[in-house]
C-alpha cells in the first residue's frame, strides 16, 4: 500500500453520532471486494437535506463532521467505503475508538479538532464550497472557500498514528516490526 | 497506586511499546466470523502471507448469515471454511455446530480470566465478563492478529461502576445496562473500560454478566469487565478441572486479575438498582432509554428474542416463564433464535422450545440473523420490532424499521399483548 493523498473538496455532515450502519448498511457486508462498496457510501445517513446521490458527495475528498463519528459496528467496510470513494481524510470533534483506529490502520487520517475549530470550518462552508489541503508532515491544514476566505489550523497526530499513515497502514507497520 | 483489571492484563501481555502510550499486546485469542474475516484472508493471500500465528489460539465460526442465504454469503462461508482447514484451525464451527460467536466461544471455555482477545466484531466486549480484556477491532487489526498474534491499543482508562442494592423481580441485567448507557451516553465511555463491581454483579450468573458487558460498546466502551470469582470458576470448571487441584485453587489463581482496592479510576459511578424499572429504548440511539411504563402501549409488529446480548439459556427461561401464560397477540409475529446449539438442545430438554412454539413463536437456528438485518427476520419499511438485541440504529433491522431494545421478559410480555408491556404484570 502506498501513501494516500489527503485533501480536496469538503463534505460537511452537521450531526453527532453518525454511525457505521449509516456509513455503510449491514446488507452490503456480504461483499468481499472493497470496490463493490463504492456506490453505497452514506446511503442510510439520516441528515436533513442530505442526499447520498448529490454530486458533491461523489466529489468529496474530505469529510468534516461533529462528535463520536463512526460509532457502532467494528466493520472496516466504513473506512473502506470512504477509501474507494477517494475520501481519505475525516475531520471531526471525536470518534468512536474502533472506527478511528480502522482509519489509521488503513493509512488514512481521522483528525480530531476542538469544537470551536470545527465550528469555524462549518462557518467557512456556509458561504460556499470549501477545499482543504492537508500537510501531514507539518501537522497543518488550510481550508479555503470560493470567496477566498481562508483558515489555517494545526492538528495533533500521535507518533503512532503518524507512523501508520507514513507506513501506509498497520499491516505494513506490524510486518516490519514483529 | 494499585491497578485495575485491564491494567494488570496490559502489563502481563505487553509485547512492545513502539511509542509512549501505544501498547502492543500479545493475544491469547483471535476470534473470527465469516463477515469480517474473509477480507483479511484475501489480503493475506494477496500479500503472499497466508499464515496464522497459532492455530490453537484462533477460533472461527460462521454465525452472521447461516446457513448461507445466497451466493455472496456462501462465498464468505467458504472462504472461512477453506482457510480454517488449510491452517488446521480445529476450533472452527460450521453449520450444525455453529452459534452466535459471543455466546458460543465462552460456552466452549475459550475465554479465561486475564486473557486478551480480539475479534472483528464490536460486541467482543462481551468476553470481559470473565475478567478478560476483549475488544472489537476492524479487519486490519484482525489480519495482523491472525498473522502476528498482536494488537495495538492506547492504554484505556477504567471507569468503575458500582452496582448497589438488589435487582427487583422482573428487572434484569439488560435493564441495568440500558439504564447505565442512558446515563453515560453513546460516547460516555469512549476509550474506557467499564469495570463492574458490587453486590448486584456478584449475584449475577455468567449469562447475566455477559449481557452486561455485551453493551459496553454502546456507551463507546472498549470492554466491559467483571471481576473473576467463584461464579466464573463454576462456569469454566468443566474446561479447567484438569488444570487445578480444586475450585479453590482456580479461584486463587483467577483472583490475581481482580482490581486492586486502591486502583486508579477515571471515574466512579454508583447505581442503586433496587428501584430500577424494566427499561426500553426509543429512537435510534441506544442511550435513548425510558422506563417501560413510559413506552407501554407502543404497538409492535415483530418480537425478536436471541442474539449475543440475550440469546442464552437464562434469557430463554425468563421469556418462557411469561410466554407460558398466554399466546402471542394475533397482530404480531415472534422469532426465537437460541444463541448456540447447546442452548437450543438444553431449551428443548427443559420444554422451553415447546413453550415458545405453543405461544406461537417461530424458532430459528442459532444465528445473528435479524439483529443487523442480514437474514431471518428483516423488517419492512415502517415496521416495529421489540428486540432483545443491542442496537437500535435507524434501518439496522431493515430500512425504515424501528427497533425497541428490551429484556427477554419485556419482549415476552410485549409478544403476548402486541404492544410494549411491563413484564411485571405477568408475575
Amino acid at each position: 500500500m502506498t501513501q494516500k493523498t489527503f485533501g480536496g473538496p469538503v463534505l460537511f455532515l452537521d450531526r453527532d453520532d453518525i454511525n457505521t450502519d449509516e456509513i455503510i448498511p449491514a446488507k452490503y457486508l456480504t461483499e468481499v471486494e472493497k470496490q463493490a462498496l463504492q456506490p453505497h457510501m452514506l446511503e442510510d445517513l439520516q441528515l436533513d437535506g442530505f442526499s447520498p446521490d448529490a454530486p458533491k458527495v461523489a466529489e468529496a475528498r474530505v469529510i468534516v463532521t461533529r462528535g463520536n463519528f463512526g460509532c457502532g459496528s467494528s466493520r472496516e467496510h466504513a473506512p473502506w467505503v470512504f477509501e474507494v470513494n477517494g475520501v481519505h481524510t475525516i475531520i471531526a470533534e471525536s470518534y468512536a475508538r474502533i472506527f478511528r483506529q480502522n482509519m489509521f490502520n488503513g493509512g488514512m487520517l481521522a483528525l480530531e479538532l476542538p469544537k470551536e475549530k470545527i465550528d469555524q470550518l462549518f462557518d467557512l462552508g456556509r458561504q460556499s464550497e470549501v477545499e482543504i489541503a492537508v500537510d501531514v508532515p507539518n501537522s497543518t491544514l488550510v481550508a479555503r472557500n470560493q470567496q477566498g476566505q481562508q483558515l489555517e489550523l494545526g492538528f495533533d497526530l500521535s507518533p503512532f498514528d503518524r507512523s501508520l499513515v507514513e507506513a501506509g497502514g498497520w499491516v505494513e507497520f506490524a510486518d516490519a516490526r514483529y | 497506586m494499585g491497578q485495575t483489571t485491564a491494567d494488570k492484563i496490559f502489563a502481563a501481555h505487553l509485547r512492545d511499546e513502539p511509542f509512549p502510550g501505544t501498547k502492543v499486546l500479545d493475544l491469547d485469542r483471535v476470534l473470527c466470523h465469516e463477515i469480517t474475516t474473509p477480507v483479511a484472508i484475501a489480503d493475506l493471500q494477496w500479500r503472499n502471507k497466508d499464515r496464522v500465528f497459532d492455530a490453537d489460539k484462533i477460533k472461527a465460526v460462521i454465525d452472521h448469515v447461516t446457513p448461507s442465504k445466497d451466493s455472496k454469503t456462501a462465498l464468505q462461508a467458504k472462504m472461512l471454511r477453506d482457510w480454517a482447514r488449510r491452517h488446521n484451525i480445529k476450533d472452527f464451527f460450521d453449520v450444525g455446530r455453529n452459534g452466535v460467536c459471543h455466546a458460543l466461544f465462552p460456552e466452549k471455555g475459550y475465554i479465561r480470566p486475564g486473557f486478551t482477545a480480539i475479534m472483528g466484531d464490536s460486541h467482543t466486549c462481551t468476553h470481559g465478563a470473565f475478567g478478560a480484556f476483549a475488544a472489537g477491532v476492524g479487519t486490519t487489526d484482525l489480519e495482523v492478529g491472525i498473522l502476528k498474534g498482536v494488537c495495538a491499543f492506547r492504554q484505556p482508562e477504567t471507569m468503575k461502576i458500582n452496582l448497589q442494592g438488589s435487582l427487583p423481580s422482573g428487572v434484569y441485567a439488560k435493564d441495568v445496562i440500558l439504564h447505565l448507557i442512558s446515563q453515560l451516553g453513546v460516547n460516555g465511555a469512549t476509550d474506557q473500560v467499564l469495570e463492574f463491581h458490587g453486590p448486584v454483579v456478584e449475584a449475577m450468573s455468567m449469562d447475566a454478566r455477559m449481557t452486561l458487558c455485551n453493551m459496553a460498546i454502546e456507551a463507546g466502551g472498549t470492554c466491559g469487565i467483571c471481576q473473576p470469582d467463584a461464579v466464573t470458576v463454576d462456569y469454566l470448571w468443566p474446561y479447567i478441572q484438569d488444570e487445578y487441584q480444586d475450585k479453590e485453587a482456580a479461584l486463587t489463581d483467577f483472583a490475581r486479575w481482580q482490581a486492586d482496592s486502591d486502583a486508579a479510576y477515571s471515574q466512579e459511578l454508583t447505581l442503586d438498582v433496587s428501584n430500577l424499572e424494566p427499561q426500553v429504548t426509543y429512537g435510534y440511539k441506544p442511550d435513548c432509554v425510558k422506563p417501560v411504563g413510559e413506552m407501554a402501549g407502543t404497538q409492535v409488529d415483530q418480537i425478536y428474542i436471541g442474539t449475543c446480548t440475550n440469546g442464552r439459556l437464562e434469557d430463554l427461561r425468563q421469556a418462557a416463564a411469561i410466554l407460558k401464560q398466554g399466546r402471542i397477540h394475533d397482530r404480531v409475529r415472534g422469532i426465537l433464535s437460541p444463541a448456540t446449539p447447546d442452548i437450543y438442545a438444553q431449551a428443548l430438554k427443559e420444554g422451553i422450545i415447546d413453550t415458545f412454539m405453543q405461544a406461537g413463536f417461530c424458532v430459528t437456528n442459532p444465528t445473528c440473523g435479524a439483529c443487523l438485518g442480514m437474514s431471518n427476520g428483516v423488517l419492512a419499511e415502517g415496521e416495529v420490532c421489540a428486540s432483545t438485541s443491542n442496537r437500535n440504529f435507524n434501518g439496522r433491522m431493515g430500512k425504515g424499521g424501528m427497533v425497541h431494545l428490551m429484556s427477554p421478559a419485556t419482549a415476552a410480555a410485549t409478544a403476548l399483548k402486541g404492544e410494549i408491556t411491563d413484564p411485571r404484570s405477568f408475575q
